[in-house]
Formats: C-alpha cells, sequence, structure tokens
C-alpha cells in the first residue's frame, strides 16, 4: 500500500502552478498518469523517487519515505526508474550496468532472458538499438527489487513494432514480480493494454482516476462507437456540408445536414459518435 | 653531439617534472570535490567561484607572484604557521613553488573537470543514486569514466602548464640550482649569460615534450570519440 499526499510549488510554461496530489495506491497496482505536457507528471514520479523535494507524505508498505520531519534520499527508497532517455552507464556493459545495482547475478541472468538480452550481455550501451537499450533500462531498474517502479514515457521515443513488443515485456515482468508501478504515457492503447487503473493530471490536479476502461471508453449511453478527433476542413457540397475530421493518423469524411454543421469551428476538438446506423457529430 | 648532451645538467628537468607531478596530484584532489559543486549548484555564489577561480589565467603572472610571495612570507599569517608549525620556508623554497604552482594552476584543472561533469547525462547520475550509490561511489564508478577525455585534459595540460610556468616561479622560488631552479627558469639564466648553445638545447627539449604530450591528448580524444560515436 503507499500512501501519497504531496504539495510543491512549479513554474510551469503557463506561470506558477500548484501541484497537489492525494493518492492511494494498492500493491501490485497498475497505474497509468497522462495529461498534457507540463501539467506535473514528470515532476511527480520525481518527487516519488527522491529526485526533488516537495511538502506532504509519502509512505510506503508503512515505512515513510517523506513527512514533515524526515525525507529519505534517492538511494534508501527501493526505486525502479526508467528513463525516456534510457539513461545507461555508458561505460559499462549490459551485464554490468544491472550488476552496478544488485550483485545478485542470478537475478540479472534471468532478467536478461527473460527479455531476450542475454546474448548482448558484454555489449556496450553504445552499440544497441533504442529498443534493446530500453529493456536493459527497465532490467536495470528490477535489478533493485523496487517496491515501486517508475517509468517516465518509456517507450514513446521507439517505433509501434517495438513498443508493441516492449509493452508485452513489462506486462509479463508485471505478472512475474507483482511490482506497484507507476507509467506516464499518452498512448491509450498502451495504457489500455497494460494499466488497471488511469489517472488524468490537469495543472497539478487530478482531474480523473478510475479504472482505465472506464476512463478510455468514450461512449456514453446508446452509442455504439465514438471517436476523438480534430475538425480540419468544413465545406458546403451542394445542399450538404462536409466535414473532414483526423482521428489518430485517419483522415474522416462525414456528411452533415446545414443544421448539424451549425456551431462548429475548423480546428475544433470534435468527438465522432454514432447510433445504430445514423451517424451523428456533436 | 653526444658530448655536448651528456655535459648538460639535467637537473632543472627533474626539478620541473617533480613539481609538476606534485602540483598536478594536488591539484586533482582538490579540484574534484570543487569542479563537482560548481557542475551541479544552481547558488547564487557559483559565478564569484567561477571567477575567482578563473583568475589566474588572466593576471599577469608578476601580480600573482607578489600576492603570493607576500602571502608566503614569514611576515605573513600563512608563512608564519608553516614556520612555526611544520619549520618549512615557503619562500624561495621547493615547497614554497608547489604552493605557487597551485594557485598558478588550479584552472586548468578546474575547468576541463567541471566542463566534464557538466556534460554528463544528469539522468545517469540520478539512475546511480536510484540504484543506492553514493555521490562519492556515482563520481568514480560512472561520471569518471564517462568523461575520459575530459580527465585526461584536465591531468596533461595541468601538468604541462606547470612545466611551462616562468614568471610565478621565478618571483616565488628565484633560482636556487637543485631547489627552485626549473627548466623555465634556468633557459633564462643561459640566454642572460649568453650559454646559446644550452639554452638551445633545453628550448628544443621543452618544446619537442609539449608537442608530444598535447598530441598525445588530441589523438587520444580523436580516438576516443570515434570509438563512442561523438561528433564534437
Amino acid at each position: 500500500m503507499i500512501k501519497i499526499d504531496i504539495r510543491k510549488k512549479l513554474q510551469g510554461a503557463m506561470g506558477a502552478m500548484n501541484l497537489e496530489v492525494n493518492l492511494d495506491i494498492k500493491d501490485g497496482e497498475f497505474v497509468a498518469i497522462s495529461g498534457e505536457s507540463g501539467s506535473g507528471k514528470t515532476t511527480l514520479l520525481r518527487i516519488l523517487a527522491g529526485l526533488e523535494d516537495s511538502d506532504g507524505l509519502i509512505e510506503v508498505d508503512g515505512e515513510i519515505w517523506q513527512d514533515s520531519h524526515n525525507i529519505l534520499t534517492p538511494q534508501k527508497r527501493k526505486i525502479g526508474f526508467v528513463f525516456q532517455d534510457y539513461a545507461l552507464f555508458e561505460n559499462m556493459n549490459i551485464l554490468q550496468n544491472l550488476l552496478y545495482v544488485n550483485e545478485d547475478k542470478a537475478l540479472a541472468l534471468y532478467l536478461l532472458e527473460m527479455t531476450q538480452l542475454q546474448k548482448l550481455q558484454s555489449r556496450h550501451p553504445n552499440s544497441l538499438s533504442g529498443g534493446q537499450k530500453q529493456r536493459v533500462s527497465i532490467c536495470r531498474a528490477m535489478m533493485r527489487k523496487p517496491k515501486l517502479l517508475l517509468l517516465d514515457e518509456p517507450l514513446s521515443a521507439l517505433d509501434p513494432f517495438m513498443r508493441t513488443k516492449l509493452q508485452q515485456e513489462l506486462l509479463n515482468l508485471h505478472k512475474e514480480f507483482n511490482t506497484t508501478t507507476i507509467m506516464v504515457s499518452h498512448d491509450p492503447s498502451e495504457i489500455y493494454k497494460l494499466a488497471t487503473r488511469a489517472i488524468v493530471l490537469q495543472n497539478g490536479n487530478i482531474k480523473v482516476d478510475g479504472r482505465t476502461k472506464e476512463v478510455l471508453l468514450k461512449t456514453q449511453g446508446s452509442q455504439k462507437f465514438s471517436f476523438e478527433g480534430e475538425l480540419l476542413e468544413l465545406k458546403k457540397v451542394d445542399v450538404i456540408y462536409i466535414a473532414i475530421v483526423a482521428i489518430g493518423q485517419q483522415i474522416v469524411e462525414v456528411a452533415l445536414s446545414e443544421k448539424e454543421s451549425y456551431g462548429f469551428k475548423v480546428g475544433q476538438n470534435i468527438t465522432l459518435s454514432t447510433k445504430a446506423f445514423s451517424p451523428t457529430v456533436h | 653531439m653526444f658530448k655536448i648532451l651528456s655535459s648538460i645538467n639535467y637537473e632543472p628537468f627533474f626539478l620541473s617534472f617533480k613539481l609538476a607531478s606534485l602540483t598536478m596530484t594536488i591539484l586533482f584532489l582538490i579540484s574534484l570535490p570543487l569542479s563537482w559543486y560548481l557542475s551541479q549548484t544552481k547558488s547564487n555564489i557559483k559565478p564569484f567561484i567561477e571567477a575567482i577561480t578563473a583568475l589566474p589565467i588572466v593576471l599577469p603572472p608578476s601580480v600573482l607572484g607578489f600576492y603570493i610571495l607576500w602571502a608566503l612570507s614569514a611576515n605573513s599569517p600563512l608563512g608564519a604557521f608553516f614556520e612555526n608549525v611544520f619549520g618549512v620556508k615557503l619562500v624561495f623554497s621547493f615547497t614554497g613553488l608547489v604552493v605557487a604552482s597551485c594557485f598558478y594552476s588550479l584552472p586548468f584543472m578546474v575547468q576541463p573537470l567541471q566542463g566534464g561533469f557538466e556534460s554528463i547525462n544528469k539522468n545517469m547520475l540520478e539512475a546511480s543514486y536510484l540504484a543506492g550509490k553514493s555521490k562519492l561511489q556515482t563520481i568514480f564508478r560512472v561520471a569518471l569514466p564517462n568523461m575520459k577525455p575530459a580527465l585526461l585534459s584536465a591531468l596533461i595540460v595541468t601538468f604541462a602548464h606547470t612545466i611551462g610556468e616562468f614568471g610565478v616561479v621565478l618571483m616565488v622560488g628565484g633560482s636556487i640550482p637543485g631547489e627552485t631552479k626549473v627548466a623555465s627558469v634556468a633557459i633564462y639564466e643561459m640566454v642572460e649569460i649568453m650559454d646559446y648553445s644550452t639554452a638551445h638545447i633545453y628550448s628544443i627539449i621543452m618544446l619537442s615534450i609539449s608537442f608530444i604530450v598535447l598530441l598525445s591528448v588530441y589523438l587520444f580524444n580523436a580516438n576516443y570519440n570515434k570509438r563512442f560515436g561523438f561528433t564534437k
């Protein structure tokens, strides 16, 4: 059980902002945090790791990591941290990177085997691909036998194929070790696959906190499907209007009546959904 | 030719090397914590410390020499302290030369080390802290091994710069044979007494050593950057 109740004043791009997070996380839970850039996601992870100071309480399994009297240094917290830029020790080979954290060679070899890296164990980080580096970085974090694993957009620098592969590996590791995990991610499919709980931060506060499915699935009531997109163009063709909408990587055309098209502006974020076979835009 | 070479007194060179090795070692120990602090701090006093550390680069050696001479003399508290407690005279002695060289060469050790520490990915250092390692372990096992060119530059340039110093050495040490008469001072003296052949030999030795030292630094860095894929 992890209790977090922290406050910190931040200087963001939009001026001063208060980060205020109050969270209870159950053992073995996999929590995904998303939110706009500058909403305090990375700062929250860094505060949990002890890399930045803040006011308030952090308690992990009954052990106080931080309260008004004491703050444990990063060295004393059992944290596994995976950085977006891998941050491997360039002067050490892969196996040495793992053994630097913890001299348990059996665990190191087991983790390398799980992530199919055992053949690369004597290579240096600069000779690996991004996906391989990030796998080493995840293994290195697990070497600490962490009570809390923190992943800061771990897969965002990788191509889609490598992402899918590493998502599976993260899932395998989570099943195997059942480590309580907090991951910052912007990818809904990644969050859906990995996390059991999704939190959305906005301006330093928790805006949404719920089960992954409830947070991510946008359909409501009798809607059969629902997409969020950006209105790119709205043009009049004869008696109807055609809306061009970007949904993810796809561009979609939707026919609207004059009444339906009223009030929309190009560049606006819209929800596109349908009930039965009659599409509606609202 | 051999006769001339063997008749030359090489003592000033041994003295120069002894001085440079000692200065390099002492400065490394002093500069390591100082440059680490400068690379990590966001404190307002950082620019002041940086400016003071860089002073020896721009000050005329005579100014530096004068102040050091004044500070080390038996009339100053520091000089008196050394004379009373350790029985060491700092002015016109080898020990005084070492102290003076440490001031004179300080920026040549601190600046490359600070640059090296600053070039290390902060996340890499944090990853080491999160692995439970102390700052000291992080410096020796992660930071220094990942900045070998900067480390080598700091050590070699400090060494070479100490060998090459003249003004401060002359003012603080004078020219006592076997004690403070280092190579650069010896050359000056040879020219003064118009012994040009000895001056030539001394000078060509200094020139060759300096060139070889600098060449090896640049060769090492080129090779290191190629191996680790840096384009810098």
